[in-house]
């Protein structure tokens, strides 16, 4: 009896065993806040977090569901990441994101009539270059030392969506609908998988997420970005071109976002309207915040975002909740983490 | 062109600057204490729609004034604690903050949609009082539009000529010799949430319950990240967002006067002129010190507690 009792207080000690306890009760806590809410609001909680739970883990097509809603957030996530490793503060993935699929827009609609092959990789090509673009106007002017990243990265995202707008009633907007473009022709999608919706997107995002992991963690690129990150001062004295790799990352972390908006477009709506985003850069800089520019970690809270949005889907048709609502879920996820609570110990982590 | 359409759109450019001025003012009260609300989006439609829906409960549009200037400092509230207290990261926490307003307001503001409420009086301008009535009608304006200008004179008066306001922008510039002259960064921080998510709630109150008189879904439309431009193109000083106010609502005027006399030129594109022109006065000043920001501006004060 002695034993059991000593091996579950070490299991308990345990710090992995503490972490996921930790994360549950994290969970936990943000259900019963937004189930409090919805009582409130004269709904039945349980009925609720039924229909998020069935519409979304509960069948084969609710899951890929949320796996397609999370592809776009990868990307955005990791364009925050990027920029992030060398001390950079990126909150522009969403102009970045809109720019990005301005450019795969213009090469999808002017190029309509090559192959799939060719068609694909010049859209995502382009998608980045935009992306990239968009992101330099903040990285140069950070370079040398003019203006804060943060600063005009956030102005140039209220930018984007009105050049997008603009560019589509101008120009692109198809016959019959002023407010979106032509669907694009079937050269110019991502080819989808397993009769779902997910598309190759996924397989670019994660990839790209690996690179990440692998560049930062064994190369030479990544222990200079490293070191840039943790002290510019010194990484400056040692030799490293510290402005080159200021503007550099930062463009990367700009064609990322860019590919980003490529694949949400391409992948996704296979058209252009001036709202796709739905805020899916500011969310994949939440992500980003929430697992510490980890790679892992933003494919993790990449899919607890996912889930909690295409839940909400379904509470609007069954409960007749606005759709936005489900928000206030996302918004109680997002505080309890940011509030860091330690259930174990007195002092914060 | 006559006169009457200009008019027509100079009157419509104050309604929609008085609620982005005192927006506006509001931020740069939390900038000044060192923290940029990312969340202003989400504060201005949680006010609004409350403010909206306590005046069409209580055919009160006072009442619902009050209540959107308490909403707006209780949202700002919730910042306060992760970000003083829990030390978390002020944009993230913003952001979040955000999310949360999308989804409150819409929870509020749904019984509400579509509905018709008073508006507060509309008093008319003084010295107009001979005109046509045509024209009158252009020179009715509500008191809180009266009372934005005296408004930010009082905010400059606040933070440049009173101790607190003094101690505000030491918090803002560096808390921790703010800390060793005996004042208390944290709860400085909170008071200047407080007040800025006042004023924040009063330009809500302006938009919903003054200005456009009914409730729809995400009606503030990017505003609160138009004042967080305006903050910066003012260079955090409340005489300044004045004109900040004035060359976003003029814009916004220039872009209907435009139309009227049948020039087509996008909205889209006239829409990212003030966005672009803070863009060029932040590289204009960019690198001297007498224009920059606050120092602490966006930083996680660690405190000694």
């Amino acid at each position: 009896m002695t034993k059991l009792n000593e091996t579950i207080a070490r299991l308990f000690s345990q710090k992995t065993f503490q972490t996921v306890i930790r994360y549950l009760l994290m969970i936990l806590f943000a259900l019963l806040m937004f189930g409090l809410i919805l009582l409130i609001s004269g709904k039945d909680p349980l009925a609720c977090y039924k229909d998020i739970f069935s519409s979304t883990l509960g069948s084969a097509y609710g899951f890929s569901e949320v796996i397609v809603s999370m592809i776009p957030m990868l990307l955005t996530a990791l364009a925050v990441a990027l920029p992030f490793k060398v001390g950079l503060i990126n909150i522009g993935g969403e102009g970045q994101l809109f720019i990005g699929a301005a450019f795969a827009t213009f090469g999808a609609l002017t190029f309509s009539y090559l192959p799939i092959w060719l068609l694909l990789p010049i859209m995502a090509l382009l998608g980045m270059l935009g992306g990239a673009l968009w992101a330099f106007i903040p990285g140069y002017l950070k370079s040398i030392g003019l203006v804060n990243e943060t600063i005009t990265s956030l102005l140039l995202n209220s930018v984007a969506p009105k050049i997008v707008g603009f560019l589509i009633l101008g120009f692109w907007h198809s016959p019959r609908d002023t407010v979106k473009t032509p669907n694009f022709v079937d050269a110019a999608r991502l080819p989808t998988f397993f009769r779902t919706r997910i598309h190759l997107g996924l397989l670019i995002g994660l990839v790209l997420l690996v690179i990440f992991w692998y560049v930062m963690k064994y190369t030479r690129w990544g222990l200079e970005m490293r070191a840039i990150g943790s002290n510019p001062q010194a990484a400056k004295r040692n030799g490293i071109p510290l402005a080159r790799y200021l503007v550099i990352v930062m463009c990367l972390g700009g064609a990322v976002a860019g590919l980003g908006g490529m694949v949400q477009v391409s992948g996704f709506y296979g058209t252009l309207f001036p709202n796709f985003s739905m805020s899916l850069g500011y969310m994949g800089f939440m992500i980003c915040w929430l697992a510490g520019g980890d790679a892992l970690g933003i494919v993790l809270m990449a899919f607890v975002v996912s889930v909690i949005y295409s839940g909400g889907n379904l509470l609007q048709l069954t409960q007749g909740l606005p759709y936005a609502v489900i928000n206030i879920l996302l918004a109680f996820t997002l505080f309890i983490v940011l509030a860091r609570p330690n259930f174990f110990k007195g002092k914060r982590t | 062109m006559t006169l009457l359409p200009i008019l027509g759109v100079l009157s419509s450019a104050i309604f929609s600057g008085t609620s982005l001025l005192y927006t506006t003012l509001g931020e740069v009260i939390d900038e000044r204490a060192g923290i940029v609300n990312l969340g202003l989006e989400g504060v201005l439609l949680v006010s609004a729609s409350s403010g909206f829906a306590v005046t069409y409960l209580s055919g009160n549009p006072y009442l619902g004034v009050l209540v959107s200037v308490l909403a707006g400092g209780l949202m700002n509230m919730i910042l306060g604690y992760f970000i003083i207290n829990r030390k978390s990261n002020q944009l993230a926490s913003g952001l979040a903050l955000m999310f949360f307003g999308f989804g409150l307001s819409a929870l509020i503001g749904k019984p509400f949609v579509g509905q018709k409420i008073h508006s507060l009086t509309r008093y008319l301008f003084p010295g107009t009082k001979d005109l046509p009535l045509l024209y009158t009608s252009m020179f009715k304006f509500d008191i809180l539009i009266f009372l934005v200008i005296p408004m930010a004179v009082f905010i400059w008066w606040l933070l440049y000529r009173t101790r607190w306001g003094l101690g505000l922008r030491a918090v803002g510039e560096n808390a921790d010799t703010a800390y060793a002259s005996g004042r208390n960064p944290h709860m400085i921080r909170y008071q200047a949430l407080f007040v800025g998510g006042m004023l924040v709630g009063l330009g809500a109150a302006h938009l919903s319950i003054a200005y456009t008189m009914n409730w729809t879904e995400n009606m503030t439309a990017g505003r609160g990240f138009i004042a967080v431009a305006l903050v910066i193109f003012s260079k955090w000083h409340p005489l300044r967002a004045i004109v900040g106010a004035l060359v976003f609502s003029g814009a916004v005027a220039f872009q209907l006067l435009l139309q009227s006399s049948g020039v087509q030129v996008s909205s889209y594109l006239l829409d990212t002129i003030p966005y672009i022109l803070t863009l060029i006065v932040l590289i204009a000043w960019g690198g001297n010190r007498r224009h920059s920001a606050p120092a602490m501006l966006g930083r996680v004060y660690q405190g000694s507690e």
